[in-house]
């Protein structure tokens, strides 16, 4: 019937062993077998971003990659952000600008902010615009977001200082 | 008013959201991220006619597929139409004899993955008999068209006609009068969370079921009506709301139905959720309208009477569109004074997905024809287009045609801020080609008086470390209510936002209430909140004074504490005090309050009375650039101003207002669901567009300002802020468009194609010699 293959994942630096069909996403395997739920399923065609996760840095929409090729990557989740409970900055402005009402494309936004200010720890307003482009929010009308990512690369850039 | 906010420790003061860290972290448990142990899948069949009699379901294949283990169909429920208002229910938790719109659900299955609940849909049977449809609500309206319900002659689903003060008498006599058509289009709710649910028929016949509702009691109410069984058999459990802007949040869905039947057949959990797809292709949306207006002036621009002709495009079913046609109606009366109001308006049937409540209800429809015929008015009579918004603008004290009664109102301030703040004076007509200006007012209610359930109640329970936990029957759907209901608590209490929990609802546990709509919340329910703050805040008073011994009305709460106002030394903490009454005396500080806005009565057919406690105004302008190559709208500044009485959490303010104007952008400029004979062509996200972050202007191009008043029957002087704001955007955006192009866009959304064939047409009018209205350029 059902054909299933051993799939190896690193997710938040723990590895997984689990089986699964070839054709299983990523998003599919953190949600259902994980139980790693902090990953989305909205549109499941790449279009929201809800689902986004880091693939070796990397923001990438879960719901079209499959489990399978992130064999031997580093996979980041919004579950291994904040370290040992503590709010990572991202999240921190996110919460302190108002940057989240309905929380679901949050997860989202706060790797996307992680994988941006990891290349350009600088972004002006255009270019943090250019890179949320592929995540959807229909609360916020992104102000309060753009606003939150632009209190996270201050913030970030005055720890790196200290 | 500048120092309103020094005047309070909690409320004023922009705090953030209370399940923001929760929802940072990325463990808010939303209704999909639930499972339960013996959890099953369920999935809906859908019809693929625009209008068909059921002849025969056969499910026995796809019962018989492994991993299958029950499929149900609609003679599996008790055959009970349920809906909102008694006059208009029509919906059944799934089809019996015919299907009225492509979508419709027709049968369900549970199995043991999803896989293998979608491999048995395809194996169920259905033979249908296709039957005429009709899908244009005008051609719905004539004789002989196709019924797309037999009992609803002329496909008439509501209709209502207003009439207020003399009409023929103000349009005979007035200098001037004009009429215009303006047509809208279905636009979805668009959150990003899927309609969700988990279903459990338990042994003891309780039926459960938790889902991402906004409104949880009227889905308690629905689900029992539908199911035909006491309410009290059932449970609703909110979980996290990823969104809702009304529809399917607000009701009862096939899914949700067909979840718990499901369960009861099985004996297990189980969990439903839509594809995105699904949730474009159904039901709920907001009102396709056909809006006739007709206005009467006098010489200097000030409005005698309007009549208004409504056609909205309901589709298959009734949803809340009886309301609707009585909101829209009571809508012409703010925010600008009309004397003499006639209103007729039909909600048609029509073999398309269902429409129903949109974030500004009816009002953004109302608003984008009246605000852009004023722009119109304002050209022939040669008069500036903010002088006829002031010359015609509600006042504080007024008493509108149809009976509101107006309270706080600072519409005026509101105008000049935004005139101010968007430099208006300077821009408008002096603009660039292609680049153009755009002023649009709005307006909205902050809670209805309803006929059935109006009132909302609070519960409070101080616990003996000095935290509050607060229950209400209002969720939370991002827009803060757990936060400005805390803030309320807080402050009446002396405590910290962080001392307060907010609880989720639970109709096992949690006070009954009408739901999250019509901007009720932080009015409705923050006022009950307040009383049941202010009743716990009596009864520790009590404990404590008798404990200090003093007079109870000598006591100030703040920081924790308990302190005697004449004499500071004199104080306890909050929790001693609890600590006390619990262990000496047996006293829990447990509290209720109700809030239900007096007993004034609405006569919805008439249309006349109050319907809400305080009304708000709010201005805007907008400023565009129009792509003379590809006529590509951008959006490239905006200023607005409301009047949200007091902001209790001008945080919180700012993201309603914002995500209220955005998601107008979105309604003028792109989204619209693209039907050919029912069918819609486009649901995805990839197709249906909404704004994305490069579709707003910068942030320095982007403000809003509370024009702050304070309205003494709102709770700490608040009023409504999610949906008033953005009503005026649309109206805004087409006069910024005409300012820009010259051409004068009355139907949405105002796409590429579509400006550059009303300019195509324009210049063919204007070379035929036809007199059309002033271009700008």
């Amino acid at each position: 019937m059902k054909q299933l293959i051993p799939i190896t994942l690193r997710i938040n630096g723990v590895v997984h062993e689990i089986l699964a069909p070839p054709w299983r996403t990523l998003l599919e395997v953190l949600r259902e077998h994980l139980g790693l739920t902090g990953a989305k399923r909205s549109c499941q065609e790449g279009q929201c971003g809800t689902c986004t996760v880091l693939v070796d840095g990397n923001a990438i929409n879960s719901c079209l990659y499959l489990a399978v090729e992130a064999q031997g990557k580093e996979i980041q989740t919004i579950e291994g952000i904040a370290q040992d409970g503590v709010l990572d900055q991202i999240q921190k402005s996110f919460v302190q600008k108002g940057g989240i009402q309905c929380g679901f494309c949050t997860p989202g936004f706060v790797l996307a902010t992680k994988s941006l200010l990891n290349a350009n720890p600088h972004p002006s307003e255009d270019e943090i615009r250019e890179a949320m482009v592929g995540h959807l929010c229909r609360c916020t009308g992104y102000v309060q977001i753009v606003e939150a990512i632009q209190d996270a690369a201050i913030q970030m850039t005055r720890e790196g200082a200290n | 008013m500048h120092n309103l906010r020094n005047e309070f420790d909690v409320v004023g003061r922009p705090t953030p959201k209370k399940d923001g860290t929760l929802k940072a972290l990325g463990s808010a448990q939303y209704a999909d991220d639930l499972s339960m142990p013996g959890m099953l899948y369920g999935k809906l069949l859908r019809n693929p006619h625009p209008h068909a009699r059921i002849v025969r379901i056969d499910v026995s294949r796809a019962a018989a597929l492994p991993g299958v283990r029950a499929v149900i169909t609609g003679k599996d429920f008790p055959g009970v139409k349920y809906g909102n208002l008694p006059q208009t229910r029509d919906y059944l938790p799934l089809a019996v004899d015919t299907v009225r719109y492509i979508g419709e659900e027709v049968a369900a299955v549970a199995a043991v993955d999803e896989d293998t609940a979608e491999d048995a849909l395809d194996l169920i049977e259905v033979e249908y008999e296709p039957l005429p449809a009709v899908f244009d609500p005008e051609e719905a309206m004539r004789p002989g068209a196709p019924l797309v319900h037999e009992k609803a002659a002329g496909n008439v689903s509501a209709e209502l006609a207003f009439e207020f003060g003399e009409v023929d008498k103000a349009f005979s006599s007035a200098h001037y009068v004009r009429e215009d058509r303006y047509e809208t289009q279905p636009v979805k709710q668009g959150m990003l969370e899927p309609h969700a649910c988990i279903g459990l028929w338990d042994t003891t016949g309780k039926i459960s079921l938790w889902s991402c509702k906004m409104s949880p009691y009227v889905v308690w109410r629905q689900l029992a009506m539908g199911l035909g069984v006491d309410v009290g058999r059932v449970r609703v459990v909110q979980t996290v709301v990823g969104g809702g802007f009304s529809g399917g949040k607000q009701e009862a869905m096939p899914m949700d139905f067909c979840a718990v039947m499901l369960s009861k057949k099985t004996g297990r959990p189980v969990k439903i959720v839509h594809t995105m797809d699904e949730v474009l292709t159904i039901g709920h949306m907001r009102h396709p309208m056909t809006v006739w207006l007709r206005t009467a002036t006098d010489k200097d621009g000030r409005i005698l009477a309007q009549h208004c002709k409504l056609i909205a495009n309901g589709g298959a079913y009734s949803s809340i569109g009886g309301f609707s046609m009585y909101l829209a109606g009571a809508m012409l009366n703010i925010p600008y004074r009309i004397p003499n109001i006639r209103y007729e308006a039909k909600r048609i049937y029509t073999n398309n997905g269902f429409c129903g409540a949109l974030r500004g209800h009816t009002n953004t429809q109302i608003c984008f024809a009246r605000d852009s015929q004023l722009e119109l008015i304002a050209a022939d009579l040669g008069l500036d287009p903010i002088d006829i918004r002031h010359r015609n603008a509600l006042q504080p004290g007024d008493v509108t045609a149809n009976g509101f009664r107006i309270g706080t109102f600072a519409f005026d301030e509101c105008i000049d801020r935004v005139v101010q703040l968007s430099g208006f004076r300077n821009k408008a007509g002096k603009l660039p080609k292609y680049r153009g200006i755009g002023f649009g007012c709005g307006s909205h209610i902050s809670g209805a008086r309803l006929m059935g359930h109006s009132a909302s109640v609070a519960q409070i329970r101080v616990q003996e470390d000095g935290s509050v936990q607060l229950t209400t029957g209002s969720t939370d759907v991002g827009q803060g209510a757990d936060t400005v209901l805390s803030m309320i608590a807080a402050e009446v209490l002396g405590v910290g936002v962080d001392d307060v929990r907010f609880a989720l609802v639970d109709s096992d546990s949690t006070p009954v209430d009408p739901g999250t709509f019509g901007s009720r919340v932080t009015f409705f329910t923050g006022n009950a909140v307040k009383r049941a703050a202010e009743d716990a805040r009596r009864q520790i008073a009590e404990i404590a004074a008798a404990r200090m011994k003093v007079d109870p009305d000598d006591l100030v709460f703040r920081n924790r504490e308990i302190i005697n106002r004449h004499d500071d030394r004199q104080r306890m903490s909050l929790k001693e005090a609890v600590r006390w009454g619990a262990f000496q005396t047996g006293q829990m500080v447990i509290s209720h309050g109700t809030y239900a806005a007096g007993d004034e009565k609405i006569d919805f057919r008439t249309g006349h009375g109050n319907l809400s406690p305080a009304y708000n105004p709010s201005a805007c302008a907008v400023e565009v650039e129009v792509d003379p190559e590809t006529w590509q709208v951008k959006v490239v500044g905006f200023w607005g101003a409301d009047d949200s009485g007091f902001p209790l959490n001008p945080l919180a303010v700012k993201g309603q207002v914002i995500g209220a104007t955005v998601m107008s952008f979105g309604h003028a400029l792109y989204e619209t669901l693209v039907r050919i004979d029912g069918r819609v062509m486009n649901p995805s996200f990839r197709d249906y567009k909404m704004p994305l972050t490069t579709d707003v202007p910068k942030l320095a191009e982007f403000q809003h300002s509370n024009v702050i008043t304070w309205e003494p029957e709102g709770p700490f002087g608040a009023k409504e802020a999610g949906q008033g704001a953005g009503t005026g955007v649309i109206a805004a955006l087409a006069n910024a468009i005409y300012d820009a192009t010259g051409v004068r866009m009355t139907s949405l959304p105002m796409t590429p194609e579509r400006i550059r064939s009303a300019l195509e047409q324009m210049k063919q009018e204007r070379r035929a010699g036809t007199k059309i209205a002033a271009p700008a350029e």
